[in-house]
């Protein structure tokens, strides 16, 4: 019986790749699910004025980590449009190494959905955030805990079925 | 109209190939000699087709058709001639018509020089041969036809990728696949095997110079890849355990067990099954790397640039060609049943040991390697496994092989006499340590005990490489008849041997005493000093090369006041995709590497660049030189190339070697 | 359904994979690198470091190797940290904690990473075992044969015509 050993490892194996063959190697799951908010002290593109963690306490709201180089970014940018002035989802908008030049043009063009653009011009924020491309989206709860992260461009079905009742029942 | 003839011939080829095997299994069946024989013919006709098709598609290339999309994707109109007529295995579809190409000749070499073999086992070998190119012409038809045209047809196409226009892509590929594919021979007697129930020291000495060819070429092919990696990467690295690299480095530990089990199997009739079940497993791993490689299931800087659907159709065929395998196996192993018995203490016995170790090893690098899948598939989270893991586990199991190669050379089949081998290791291992312990003293290295006890390894393996081939030359009556009385597959056995230490003494020191360091140098100013060399920057000027541009640098190495070597490390700038390519400047000798790539410009002129020493460095790839040529000369060994009347003399020789030893 | 969760898998992996690629160019990719802050204690330990660190955009690099801008962001931010006074391990906590295990090319020895850990040797106990049970299996099956061998002598020495 023992000559049917390879048989049986053979069919483990190829089980475990049809599952494989569905699953991204690329995307990385987020440890800071259920965690506070990395802190952070940072300028709003607007006026220059400190903007921090704290001030992202008290609603559940969308972190949207963005650039004006990204180009992803633009697949996803007339959702959020839509998120931001059909539904009133609070969206907070993290500039990752950008300029403000380049992102006011890009917001100019393009539509700004965010009720406030924060400059993360070294990208120091999303190294604390684990941010390691644009788009990521983290969605935060009234208590400023992180309780869902879309790495890439959030699309309709990714809004339907995961994020938005997060919102709804944090809210 | 050439790619059409290209795409017809492939089709065609499909046709054959499944005539290759239905025909032949009809006469195995009906016991028809004639069916039998349409095999070699299936098996010409198939070579002539398949080289049409890759014919046309170099045609394609040289004649820069972008109206074939394959080859505007890997192509440019500044391309140079000798990348063009290699681009054809550029990316995944041609690469697949290079594997189809490689198979049908490993077919036809099979369906020529099998004279001495009974008709049915010939021909059931070339009905599984038949398979695999039903399987790889269907994926290539159905999913990956690289003479697909577009239109409208582009003005210039996408170049090939950068990283791949180098003397090492030219090479790689095609040593590479001869091995994978080479291995597909041995697993295609084992069915055979299998299939008749017949299993005789015959068919281990049919079977084992078809092994050692395919292990020689997939041995050269990995030292090509690595020197290539080194030379082009510009990171000094020149071994990652990546998935890709693992995929080709499993088949190359289950080929080696295979080639040292089917001695066992020849010289003694033992370990049938398991040299059975290997062959199966060593394909089976070309299948699997095969699969890793293309379906994006794995992340490699390697990888093809392909889709999970592929990757479906290539799981069915694996899982179709391993499946039926194993269930024959499990069916028809039972009935090889070796006879005779194995002291641990003798050849035998300490080649099984070789296999255990071997196999261990890769079994290991097969689970580092799927780990971070299965962890993802059972939705556990996501981890990383690299070298740092692989390292830990390899090392020692790699490391008593290295013993056994000295110490299985000085033991005698059937029993040996601890005493008597003993006496004969006495001496190299006193040379082994002394040099040792020597070398780095020599070499003004800091001693490192880690260092020492690899290069004693390595040296080891050295020092008792000759060992068979000095016992054999004293056995006669003068050194010049003693010198013609050693067969080559002794010195096949005794260069590869040496090869491999070489190969482990050089990892030791690369890996002990490698120092690197990141400067930042002014053209013509000060350099910096690294392990007792100075490296200067001359100058940095803009070149314009064939498809690119680059900034050339000009770096002088100077060492005890004397200027001993000028690099020319480059960034180059590639016109048709953008992209931007760091080429490294080596200056070596087996002693040391001298390595230098270039950084980033800085404002003022300024360059930073990355300067290594690596120390024995080439020594790595000269080891796997010579384990090829080793495996040339075992493979081309008189006994396996004798007409059947000379068999039998040549059948006491082996006789009346295996007495002596 | 498969054929749209493929292409919904293969828009997101290139979708993130082009947003990931069109990223600024680094100031100064080696440059964050150059010697002169490190003494060699510390230049081992960062190269050390940098090595067993994956670079997270990268097609499975080191951050050591790689010239992409987060690598390069991780490589100053472990440079910055070995300079502070932190420990390898306190380092790398820093890392797993924004980033997860993933980070990290030596797997950590945790319960969900033992049988990576102890697999290979298990394995090799377990290889050797069957190799010793192949030996003495082959032992009694030859002494089986020379019993019958024996007997088979004899029931011919009886038979001899004599």
């Amino acid at each position: 019986m023992r000559y049917a050993i390879p048989g049986v490892v053979l069919v483990g194996l190829i089980v475990l790749f049809s599952v494989g063959l569905y699953l991204n190697p690329r995307e990385v799951p987020s440890p800071l699910i259920g965690k506070p908010a990395p802190a952070f002290s940072l300028p709003l593109l607007a006026d220059g004025t400190t903007y921090t963690a704290q001030d992202l306490k008290g609603r559940p709201l969308l972190v949207n980590f963005f650039a004006s180089w990204c180009v992803g970014c633009q697949v996803e940018h007339p959702l959020l449009l839509r998120l931001a002035q059909r539904d009133g989802v609070e969206i907070v908008g993290m500039d990752y190494k950008d300029t403000p030049a380049d992102i006011n043009d890009y917001l100019k063009r393009h539509g700004d959905p965010y009720r406030r653009v924060v400059e993360d011009a070294q990208g120091t924020a999303g190294l604390d955030w684990g941010v390691y491309g644009v788009p990521e989206t983290f969605v935060l709860d009234a208590g400023g805990t992180i309780v869902y992260k879309q790495i890439g461009p959030m699309t309709e079905q990714v809004w339907q079925e995961k994020i938005r009742p997060l919102l709804k029942e944090r809210g | 109209m050439i790619p059409e003839l290209g795409h017809f011939a492939l089709i065609l080829a499909l046709g054959v190939a499944i005539a290759q095997v239905l025909v032949p299994a009809y006469g195995l069946w009906r016991h028809d000699g004639r069916a039998l024989a349409l095999a070699t013919s299936a098996a010409q006709a198939q070579f002539l087709l398949v080289i049409t098709a890759y014919l046309s598609l170099t045609w394609c290339f040289v004649s820069k058709d972008f109206s074939v999309a394959y080859v505007a994707a890997n192509s440019s109109s500044e391309l140079p001639l000798m990348y063009r007529l290699t681009a054809v295995w550029g990316a995944h579809e041609g690469s697949l018509l290079l594997w189809v190409m490689i198979l049908s000749g490993w077919t036809l070499a099979v369906a020529t020089f099998n004279r001495r073999l009974p008709a049915d086992i010939a021909a059931t070998a070339l009905a599984v041969l038949g398979c695999i190119s039903i399987g790889f012409l269907l994926f290539m038809l159905l999913t990956s036809n690289p003479f697909l045209r577009q239109f409208p047809v582009p003005a210039d196409g996408h170049d090939l990728n950068p990283l791949l226009q180098d003397p090492g892509f030219i090479s790689h590929p095609p040593m590479l696949y001869m091995g994978y594919v080479g291995f597909s021979v041995a697993f295609a007697f084992a069915i055979a095997a299998l299939i008749t129930g017949r299993m005789d020291a015959a068919w281990a000495r049919w079977t084992r110079p078809w092994t050692t060819t395919a292990w020689m070429f997939l041995t050269l092919g990995i030292t090509l890849g690595s020197w290539w990696a080194y030379n082009e990467l510009g990171w000094g690295g020149w071994w990652f355990w990546d998935p890709v690299e693992n995929a080709s480095f499993m088949p190359w530990l289950a080929g080696t067990a295979l080639i040292h089990s089917l001695a066992v199997t020849e010289k003694r009739g033992l370990l049938k099954s398991w040299t059975v079940l290997l062959a199966i497993i060593a394909f089976g791993l070309s299948l699997l790397g095969t699969f890793l490689v293309r379906s994006g299931i794995l992340v490699s800087v390697h990888a093809f640039a392909t889709d999970p659907a592929r990757g479906i159709f290539i799981l069915g065929f694996l899982g179709t060609v391993l499946g039926l395998s194993f269930l024959l196996y499990a069916w028809r192993a039972p009935k090889l049943v070796s006879e005779g018995e194995m002291d641990l203490f003798s050849r035998e016995g300490l080649l099984l040991i070789n296999n255990v170790f071997l196999i261990t090893a890769c079994a290991s690098v097969l689970l580092g390697t799927l780990y971070p899948l299965a962890v993802d598939a059972l939705h556990l989270g996501k981890i990383s496994v690299g070298p740092p893991y692989f390292d830990a586990v390899f090392i020692p199991l790699f490391a008593p092989l290295l013993l056994l190669v000295g110490l299985a050379a000085a033991v005698s089949w059937k029993r040996a006499r601890v005493g008597e081998v003993w006496r004969r290791l006495r001496m190299p291992l006193l040379v082994a340590v002394a040099i040792a312990v020597l070398l780095p003293l020599a070499l003004r290295y800091r001693l490192s005990l880690p260092v020492m006890a690899g290069s004693f390894l390595g040296l080891w393996a050295i020092v008792t490489a000759g060992q068979e081939v000095w016992r054999r030359i004293r056995a006669k009556s003068d050194f010049i008849s003693g010198l013609r009385g050693v067969p080559r597959g002794v010195w096949g056995m005794s260069l590869a041997h040496f090869g491999l230490g070489v190969w482990a003494l050089g990892i030791c020191f690369v890996s002990g005493y490698s120092i690197e360091r990141d400067a930042r140098l002014t053209p013509g100013g000060d350099g910096v000093a690294l392990g007792g060399y100075s490296f200067m920057l001359d100058d940095v000027s803009p070149r314009l090369g064939p498809n690119y541009k680059s900034d050339y640098g000009t770096v002088s190495i100077g060492h005890n006041g004397r200027i001993i070597a000028q690099l020319h490390p480059e960034k180059r700038l590639y016109d048709a995709t953008g992209s931007v390519q760091t080429e490294s400047a080596v200056d070596f000798n087996l002693l040391r590497d001298l390595y230098v790539a270039m950084g980033e410009p800085m404002d003022n002129g300024d360059w930073t660049l990355r300067l290594y020493l690596k120390p024995m460095m080439h020594m790595v790839w000269l080891g796997g030189v010579l384990m090829f040529l080793g495996g040339l000369l075992a493979a081309t060994d008189r006994r396996y190339r004798l007409s059947r009347a000379v068999e039998r003399s040549a059948a006491d020789d082996a006789l009346s070697m295996a007495a002596d030893a | 359904m498969m054929k749209q969760s493929l292409v919904l898998i293969l828009a997101l992996w290139l979708g993130t994979g082009a947003a990931l690629a069109a990223g600024p160019q680094p100031e100064d990719s080696f440059a964050a690198d150059v010697q002169g802050s490190l003494n060699p204690a510390q230049e081992a330990r960062y190269q050390a470091l940098t090595r067993e660190l994956r670079c997270m955009v990268c097609m499975n690099e080191s951050i050591a190797d790689s010239t992409a801008a987060l690598a390069n962001d991780m490589r100053m931010q472990v440079r910055k940290q070995i300079i502070a006074g932190r420990s390898d391990a306190q380092i790398l906590k820093y890392l797993t904690d924004r980033y997860g295990d993933f980070v990290l090319y030596n797997p950590p020895f945790k319960r969900l990473t033992l049988l990576l850990w102890l697999g290979p040797l298990l394995l090799v106990l377990l290889a050797l075992a069957l190799a010793l049970a192949f030996v003495r299996r082959s032992h009694r099956r030859s002494k089986a044969v020379t019993v019958n061998e024996q007997a088979l002598k004899q029931l011919l020495d009886e038979n001899r015509p004599s």
